[in-house]
Order: C-alpha cells, then sequence, then structure tokens
C-alpha cells in the first residue's frame, strides 16, 4: 500500500518504452528515499518478457494485465485497469511517460480518482510543503517541477490533499540506471476479466501504421540545431550539408518548427527530445529556458548567433557571432581541410 | 444525419509575444498584460467541426469557453466563421482552476447544454501546454475520446471515423458518438472569418453562465478544486560559463574545427 506506480508502456515489437524504464530508475531513488516499494504495471498481451526488462531497475512488484484486446492501447480499458488498480492499491505516486499515451492516459485516470496530475516535468524529488492559506504542513510529498509560462519561470507544483500525486515526464529527461541485474520482485498476474468490461473495448483500430524514425537524433554524438533565426526550410539545409559532414543529426528549437522549417519530430526542449550529445552546436537559436533544458547537459556547446546578448551564448564553450549562412560553410571548409 | 457539435475554445495570452510584467509576483500568469489570442489548436478544432456542418446539413455548433468577461470574443469567433451559438463560463469561482477544476466546470456546462454528438477541443492551449483537459472532460462525461485527431474521415451508423497521431506514426479509429476529439496542431488551419457573418454578429450578445446558471458545486471549481498547487516558483538563473568568443573568419573557425576534432 502506498507504494510508487509506473506505468509501463509497451512497444509492438514487446520491448519496454525508454522512457517507462527511465521512470523506473527515477522511481526507484525516490522510492528508496520514501521507504516504500517501486510497483510497476504492464498492461498489454505477451507480457512474458516484461519481468526480466524491468527487475534489473529494481521492481519490488510487477502487475501485469494480459489480454488480448488490451494491445494495441486504447484509452478506456487502460484507464479502467489502472484507475481500478490504484483504488486498490493507493499509491502516493504514479509516473507516466509524457507520450502520446501517457498523456492521454494520466488525465482520464486523474479525473476519476480526483487526483492532481502534471504534465512534463523535468525534475521530481522530494520534499515539504507548507499551505499558507490553511497553515498545514505536509512531509515527503512529490515536488514536480517544470519551466512554466514562456520560460520565465521554473515552478515547482505539488499535491498535497489528493494521492496518487501523478506526473508525466518526456523521454530522456530522468537517466536510465539499472540497479542489480538480479533483483527479484513479486510478479501478480491479475485477471483482467476483474478490471475491464466488454463494453471498455468501444474504440476500434481500424488501420495502424508505424513509422520508424527517421532519424537518430536521440542516440547521436553530435546534433547540429537550428531556432527561428534560420529563417526558412531552405536555409536548415545548410544545418543538414553541416550535419552530414560531422556524421551528426540535425534538431531544432520550438520556435523552428512552429515557423514550419523543419519537422517536430526533431524538436528539442521541454515538450520535445532531451539530448544529450558530445557537441551541441546551435545556430540561431535564442535559447529560451524550454529549449536548454533539452539540450544543457551536452558536453560541449557552440552557439552561432548574430546576437552577442543571445541568452544561449551563456551556457555556450564557444561563441560564434555570425550569421549562420557565412558560418556554417566555414565550418565545412574547415572541417574537410583536418581531412576526415 | 444532423449533429450537435460542442466546440471547446480556449482564450490565451499569445506565448510568442511575452513582455515584461507578464508574471505576477506570486508566480501567476498575469494575462492583462498580454495581447490574447484564441488557442491556435482550437481554432483547428472549430475548422473540423465546420467541416462536419458541411457535410452534414442541419448540424449545429456550439462553442464553450471559460475565462473572463473579454473571453466572449472567442465565442464570437466562432460565430465570425459559421458557429451556431455558444457560452461563456465566467465567475470568479472559476478562477485559479488546474486542469481537473477545469474539466469539471466545462463537463457540467456541457451536461447544461443538451444532447451532444461530439465535443471538439485543441489537442492543448499555447498556455499551459498539458493536454488534459480534453480527456478529462470525456471522462467526467463518461464517454470514449479520439486524441490528437489530424482529420475526421467520417460519420455514419453513429460512428465516428477519424486519423489520430501516435509517436512514430499514425491510427484511423472507429469511436461511437457521443465522443471527444482532441484536435492536432497538424490538421487543417481554420477558415477565415466570414464578412457576411462578422457584420451580423458584431454586435451579438453572448450569453454568460456562472456556476449557479450551469449548478456546478462551487467547491468543484477554481482553485478550491484543483488538487494542484504551485509551491514555487522561481525566476531563472541561468548558470553560465566561461565562453570563448570566435571570430567569423576562416582561419579561426577552421582552428575550432580543428580543436573539437582533437
Amino acid at each position: 500500500m502506498n507504494n510508487l506506480f509506473i506505468y509501463i508502456e509497451l512497444q509492438d515489437n514487446g520491448r519496454v518504452a525508454e522512457v517507462s524504464l527511465e521512470l523506473l530508475s527515477k522511481g526507484r531513488s525516490l522510492a528508496d528515499e520514501l521507504d516504500c516499494q517501486l510497483e510497476a504495471v504492464a498492461i498489454g498481451t505477451r507480457l512474458d518478457g516484461v519481468a526480466a526488462q524491468v527487475m534489473p531497475y529494481g521492481v519490488d512488484v510487477l502487475h501485469l494485465f494480459d489480454d488480448e484486446r488490451l494491445y494495441p492501447y486504447t484509452t478506456i480499458p487502460h484507464a479502467a485497469i489502472l484507475t481500478k488498480l490504484f483504488e486498490e492499491e493507493k499509491p502516493q505516486i504514479a509516473l507516466l511517460g509524457a507520450t502520446a499515451i501517457g498523456r492521454e492516459l494520466g488525465p482520464r485516470v486523474s479525473a476519476t480518482l480526483h487526483g492532481g496530475l502534471t504534465a512534463d516535468c523535468t525534475a521530481l524529488s522530494i520534499g515539504d510543503y507548507t499551505d499558507e492559506q490553511t497553515g498545514r504542513h505536509y512531509e515527503n510529498i512529490l515536488l514536480q517541477t517544470l519551466p512554466s509560462f514562456g520560460g520565465n519561470v521554473v515552478a515547482t507544483i505539488v499535491n498535497p490533499e489528493h494521492r496518487p500525486q501523478m506526473a508525466t515526464v518526456r523521454e530522456g529527461v530522468m537517466r536510465k540506471e539499472l540497479r542489480d541485474t538480479n533483483y527479484q520482485g513479486k510478479i501478480i498476474r491479475h485477471d483482467t476479466k476483474n478490471y475491464v468490461t466488454d463494453t471498455d473495448f468501444v474504440i476500434k483500430i481500424i488501420e495502424r501504421h508505424i513509422e520508424h524514425a527517421k532519424h537518430n537524433l536521440k542516440g547521436a554524438s553530435i546534433v547540429v540545431a537550428g531556432g527561428y533565426g534560420i529563417g526558412s526550410r531552405e536555409n536548415f539545409n545548410l544545418l543538414f550539408d553541416l550535419a552530414k559532414e560531422l556524421h551528426g543529426e540535425v534538431g531544432a528549437s520550438r520556435a523552428a518548427v512552429d515557423a514550419g522549417f523543419v519537422d517536430h519530430d526533431r524538436m528539442i526542449g521541454q515538450t520535445g527530445l532531451t539530448v544529450r550529445p558530445k557537441l551541441y552546436i546551435a545556430c540561431g537559436i535564442s535559447g529560451q529556458i524550454q529549449h536548454t533544458i533539452g539540450m544543457q547537459d551536452s558536453a560541449t556547446i557552440i552557439s552561432i548567433n548574430t546576437d552577442p546578448n543571445a541568452p544561449i551564448n551563456a551556457i555556450a564553450d564557444y561563441v560564434i557571432i555570425g550569421r549562420v549562412e557565412e558560418v556554417i560553410p566555414k565550418m565545412i571548409k574547415g572541417y574537410k581541410s583536418l581531412g576526415k | 444525419m444532423s449533429l450537435n457539435i460542442i466546440v471547446l475554445a480556449k482564450q490565451v495570452p499569445d506565448t510568442r509575444c511575452v513582455s515584461q510584467g507578464a508574471m505576477n509576483a506570486d508566480g501567476t500568469i498575469n494575462r492583462a498584460a498580454l495581447p490574447v489570442i484564441v488557442n491556435p489548436d482550437d481554432m483547428k478544432a472549430l475548422e473540423q467541426a465546420l467541416r462536419l456542418k458541411e457535410q452534414y446539413p442541419g448540424t449545429t455548433i456550439q462553442v464553450l469557453t471559460m475565462g473572463p468577461a473579454r473571453a466572449a470574443e472567442v465565442v464570437r469567433e466562432g460565430l465570425f466563421r459559421g458557429a451556431d451559438g455558444g457560452y461563456l463560463l465566467s465567475d470568479c469561482a472559476f478562477a485559479g482552476a488546474d486542469t481537473l477544476a477545469t474539466s469539471y466546470a466545462l463537463a457540467t456546462a456541457i451536461g447544461k447544454m443538451g444532447r451532444h454528438d461530439i465535443v471538439l477541443c485543441g489537442r492543448q492551449a499555447i498556455d499551459g501546454e498539458t493536454a488534459q483537459v480534453g480527456p478529462q472532460v470525456a471522462e467526467r462525461l463518461g464517454i470514449p475520446q479520439i486524441s490528437y485527431a489530424e482529420e475526421i474521415l467520417g460519420v455514419s451508423d453513429g460512428h465516428i471515423t477519424a486519423k489520430r497521431r501516435i509517436d512514430n506514426g499514425i491510427e484511423i479509429v472507429e469511436a461511437p458518438l457521443p465522443v471527444v476529439i482532441t484536435v492536432d496542431g497538424a490538421a487543417a488551419p481554420c477558415r477565415p472569418r466570414h464578412a457576411k457573418l462578422l457584420m451580423s454578429h458584431k454586435q451579438t450578445q453572448i450569453t454568460t453562465w456562472n456556476t449557479a446558471d450551469i449548478g456546478a458545486d462551487p467547491a468543484q471549481c477554481g482553485l478550491a478544486g484543483s488538487p494542484t498547487r504551485i509551491k514555487s516558483v522561481e525566476c531563472i538563473v541561468p548558470c553560465t560559463k566561461e565562453s570563448r568568443v570566435i571570430d567569423c573568419n576562416d582561419e579561426d573557425i577552421a582552428n575550432l574545427m580543428k580543436e573539437l576534432g582533437a
């Protein structure tokens, strides 16, 4: 009872999603701090391979709900299972990936349980809170931190009165960390019939196309990223040229994506990808917190910007003041001259 | 076949033009200091509704919004494009609502609006970006949802088919009516205002409902009904590194590439 729960997201090949493993890692350390157990919930079909994938992260209890109809995911059956399980188990904290699934499943569960839910957290920790209006003091609750409103501030949100305290987190924000390769938690195979009814399966999936990622931005050791300052889709080709030369990948800020310069799946930042490459070349990116939070852990950062006062320059190791159209060809030329 | 459609739309600060004074000292947004627009994804939801209205004669569209008095403009923007009516939820008791309390107010108002086949809204608002209100409204109404829809493909026999975006792919799904549909940013942009409708609705009074009008429990509205609290808000002090400034000339950049390559 009152443990920390992680919703395990499954992919078509039966693999557990990276974000779920990252959340298990974070969940394990939070559970240690709270002196409670870490529990995981996997809902789908043919779940035999799940335990071996999640146990090394320190899962104390794995709940399995196996039914052919539960994969591919549809909202209502998964929400019904989580809701009933949470009513029975009364978790103090429940975390989901901020994925297409987590971002619609979390709200449905929270609406029924009347729990607070915070989207796209960038840090989670345990701490205390005093409600200034009621004077009540709460100990060991989940502090959910995220940049807020135009990136002007970082807000910390709490759910003092209601349980579970729920939050979603994007992939790549938390670090994956194995606990013990021999860790053996308990496995509970639930009878799905006690949790869902036939009428829950109202959404029919007629077609489903999964596209394989067109790039490996997450794993790239060099990222060339462009912002609104790039100016056009055509100008982004320069970034692709440089990335190709350096064997890197192209990323973008939210502003560049919104302007239509580059596809949404290349967005880096709070509501996009988090990357930690060896080299991050920020081209025409001003450096709003929502962007920098997704790249600030890069080993080396170069900023190319016409504005000497762009906020990104403050976190850059190298700052090149100039126009991207002029600088990038020089970089390509310089790199080629190294004969690599 | 005619449909009763409700479009949920929100007036949002235009986060693309954030200026000084945008934040209050207590960390809440000083909405008065910002220009406002109708949330872009909600406009795309309105467009999907207008297309259904063209396709299925007799269909009616009501716009529902919540906010201060000036948020009535959201309903009017709908009327200018072909919506049939709408309501503004406005009451001090609604203030300070998180997504859960917002969804309670909206779902309660939807209940009062009578028969609804489709509730359309944007996937998320540009100010909060939580994408939670749509699913929470669906849960409170006890009906299914289709999230992140790019296009509604058609309605027949009490079922709706839509194309939706998922991580790394798309799904075509069918759901029974009534249903909540959240519309993704990749959907078609909303049509411009219609000149005639603009003229005829310029002065149209928008009905405002308070908590009593919709029979809402004030304890579940606004701050009182919100499980989340803001613990603290901190201004960002970016960590700064000692950076080296490189001149934009061939030699210095070549040297930099050499240094990095080493």
